[in-house]
């Protein structure tokens, strides 16, 4: 689960005559295993810089971000990435290319994050890559391609796979539905909420409306107070 | 020659009246170089630097081997020199005819007689007695230095043990021509310490180093280095598990005395393509023939 | 594991007086790969060096976690100890093949060469060896008899990885592994780095002048200013919100296609 407190965070531009943004003012919510909570707010109002302080993308100016009993804002390196392996998927906007690396492959790649690399893990990882990348209907052919020649809603789609492979309990979403169509997207939604049910805790930015609809337990409202 | 040559005390007279001090070189140097001998005597196959001295030869003759032998030989000694093997070649005659001029010993050609030998490029088939110093000459010391000629580097591999670059060679050469190529300098291990090269002898002879009675000593007079191989002292050739060292066979025997186990020259005797093969070892082949006449 | 593989603290490197490493303290974990990023003049090569034990540090201590005798300061080892550690538990890909490699042997004889210094004596056993080894590099294992000096740039740096990996080391130090070869061939060989850095795994410290490169093989980055340490923290961390104003420049600088 998440627990947030006073969270802020601004951009000090030192090479353009010291500007401060200013995105989060203090921001405090909690998110408890089983609930979808959904960032909303006008576009500017800091809901992608709220995530990415949740994932330690972004480093708080001030505040507190506890998942699971750690404290991300003072966590060290090597507790950032345990957490990420273990307990916190992102899926993000952009699909960042890992040039070269076939989608088959960049879906099962969480899955290996752990231990010892070996022919059976590899297997099973591939297997569970599989049944996602049928259920998402990404095309057979593009298995064995590596994603950068793909469309956005192809990418997009393979984000959200690598994203959700691993049962992790606190999911990040960011517009994970933004480039698909109906089809898809309710496929994301029923994925979606199969986590939920699950017991993961989500927090979310979902600019279609239905979609919020329909995987939203709570609405959080960024323009408004903390 | 066929029996020991022992110069007259006038000849001995004549070698002090040529006022060089006796074996040519100053006793300073003899002391100098005789450290040195203990040096490499105390560490088997280490190659020990040493003031090596302007010789009445050039650099590449020999004057490592002449310098060692200098500084040992004595009075009472029974001198023998060899070249490749044989008693009457040039630089044998040359360098045997220095020392008799300069100390006067007694020298011969059968290699059960002598106290001292001095070799070039050979082993003689005879084993070896406790008691007989085998002169070398070496020409490069190093059994590195085609593979590292940084001397900085290769001290350094010496000094930490480090001789996988060797066997980088002989894999090389394994996986080039099938086997290793390297037929004579055939690099070895001194009491599983250090890698030396036992000189330019064939890879034939190299199974004699080995916990031989005698005491071995190498010079090298323009890389000026000495080293040595104690008596009874582990000397063992360079190979792979799967590719054993091997000696070289000859598919006939030698055509004067018949053997069939020492190293045979070959000797073309026409211009049709005629050969014969001899013992390269002189000394051992007349005694063969001898025997059996 | 509760040691870090590697721990520097404080450590200094000065020559004359020039500071080309100032008080630069870092851990390393198994498995994870620290990318060191800085302009000409940063450091960086020299504190690599201090690191793998290649140069010593005037001031602060190197330690390691051996693999069977618990954290040692490297540079309080007998050379030849030091030596064995290099050539057992870590690697070292240099920046230019040439210089790691040796260009007058054979493929197969520079991937053996550390099986063979460190007592193999089975030709047959060390060629099969290598042959696996350059087939994990992709490598065609037909070349393994062929000298370096007819491979690509991409080859010869591929064909460094596999001698420094036969040992399987736990630990490589990369001093720009990929510089100077062509785009295509770069991508070739970091997507090889990083799977093998996955799979081995490999804690690996890589010397770049490139974020992109960082971006894709390191889990962590630090970044290097006239010998200090300005930032350093999770690798999309430093490159996605820079916090010092130098790493903020960095950043800004690079153009994206």
């Amino acid at each position: 689960m998440i627990e947030v407190r006073g969270l802020a965070k601004s951009f000090l531009l030192h090479n353009q005559g010291g500007a401060e943004l200013r995105v989060l003012r203090s921001r405090t919510f909690d998110v408890q295993p089983g609930e979808c909570v959904a960032l909303q707010g006008r576009s500017g109002s800091g809901k992608s810089t709220l995530l990415k302080c949740l994932y330690a993308n972004y480093r708080a100016s001030a505040g507190s971000i506890r998942i699971g009993g750690t404290e991300v804002t003072s966590a060290s390196p090597r507790e950032l990435l345990r957490l990420r392996r273990e307990a916190v998927g992102y899926v993000s906007q952009f699909l960042r290319v890992i040039p070269r690396v076939p989608a088959l492959a960049v879906v099962a790649e969480p899955l290996l994050d752990d231990g010892p690399y070996d022919e059976t893990a590899a297997e099973r990882a591939r297997q569970e890559a599989e049944q996602l990348l049928l259920r998402l209907r990404i095309p057979l052919r593009l298995w064995s391609v590596a994603p950068a020649t793909f469309s956005g809603g192809e990418q997009q789609r393979i984000n959200i796979a690598r994203g959700l492979i691993r049962k992790r309990p606190v999911l990040l979403l960011d517009e994970p539905t933004a480039s698909l169509d109906t089809e898809n997207r309710s496929t994301v939604v029923a994925m979606i909420n199969e986590a939920r049910a699950q017991g993961a805790a989500i927090v979310g930015i979902f600019h279609d409306r239905e979609v919020r609809d329909a995987v939203a337990t709570r609405v959080l409202d960024m323009e408004a107070g903390s | 020659m066929n029996a020991p040559v022992a110069i007259a005390a006038e000849a001995r007279a004549a070698a002090r009246e040529n006022q060089y001090n006796f074996a040519y070189l100053d006793e300073r140097t003899k002391r100098m170089i005789r450290r040195a001998i203990l040096k490499a005597v105390a560490i088997p196959g280490y190659q020990v630097p040493f003031g090596s001295r302007e010789m009445p030869l050039p650099y590449g003759w020999g004057t490592g081997g002449i310098q060692v032998t200098a500084s040992i030989i004595g009075p009472r000694d029974v001198l023998k020199v060899i070249d490749q093997g044989a008693d009457d070649t040039v630089n044998a005659v040359n360098i045997r005819r220095f020392f008799q001029r300069t100390t006067g010993v007694a020298v011969t050609d059968r290699t059960a007689e002598a106290t001292l030998i001095q070799t070039r490029h050979r082993i003689p088939e005879t084993p070896l007695a406790a008691g007989q110093i085998m002169v070398y000459q070496v020409p490069v010391p190093e059994p590195l230095q085609r593979l590292e000629p940084r001397e900085a580097e290769s001290r350094r591999m010496h000094a930490l043990g480090e001789y996988g670059l060797m066997h980088v060679k002989l894999y090389e050469d394994i996986a080039r021509f099938g086997r290793i190529a390297t037929a004579y300098d055939y690099p070895v291990m001194v009491n599983g310490r250090y890698m030396m090269s036992p000189s330019p002898i064939p890879k034939f002879d190299n199974p004699k180093l080995h916990m031989s009675p005698a005491l071995q000593l190498f010079g090298a007079g323009r890389e000026k280095r000495i080293y040595a191989v104690p008596p009874w002292t582990r000397v063992e050739s360079l190979d792979f598990e799967d590719h054993p060292f091997e000696v070289q066979k000859w598919a006939s025997t030698c055509a004067l005395c018949g053997s069939g186990g020492s190293f045979l020259d070959e000797v073309i005797t026409d211009d049709r393509g005629g050969r014969m093969f001899l013992c390269s070892d002189t000394d051992y082949c007349r005694r063969r023939r001898d025997a059996t006449a | 594991m509760n040691e870090p593989l590697l721990k520097a603290t404080n450590v200094s490197k000065y020559f004359g007086k020039r500071t080309a490493v100032d008080e630069v303290s870092l851990e390393l974990w198994p498995g994870e790969v620290l990318a060191v990023v800085g302009e000409s003049g940063s450091g960086k090569t020299t504190l690599l060096d201090c690191l793998a034990g290649r140069a010593r540090p005037d001031v602060g201590r190197v330690e390691y976690q051996t693999r069977h005798e618990g954290v040692k300061d490297i540079h309080a080892l007998a050379e030849a100890e030091r030596r064995l550690l290099a050539r057992t538990d870590w690697g070292y890909v240099h920046q230019s093949p040439d210089q790691g490699l040796r260009m007058g042997v054979s493929a197969g004889a520079n991937v053996g060469e550390r099986l063979m210094a460190l007592g193999a004596r089975h030709y047959g056993n060390i060629r099969d060896e290598a042959t696996d080894w350059l087939t994990r590099v992709e490598m065609d294992p037909a070349r393994i008899d062929e000298s370096p000096r007819s491979f690509s740039g991409g080859m010869r740096q591929r064909l460094q990885i596999a001698r420094n990996l036969v040992t399987r080391p736990r630990l490589v130090f990369m001093d720009e592994p990929t510089s100077g070869l062509d785009v295509s061939v770069q991508a070739r060989l970091l997507d090889l780095l990083r799977s093998l850095t996955r799979s081995l795994p490999l804690a690996a410290i890589v010397v770049t002048h490139d974020l992109a490169v960082a971006r894709l093989l390191a889990h962590r980055l630090m970044v290097m200013k006239d010998g200090r340490a300005v930032e350093s923290g999770l690798t999309d961390q430093v490159l996605d919100d820079p916090q010092h104003p130098y790493t903020q420049l960095l950043v800004s600088s690079v153009l994206h296609p």
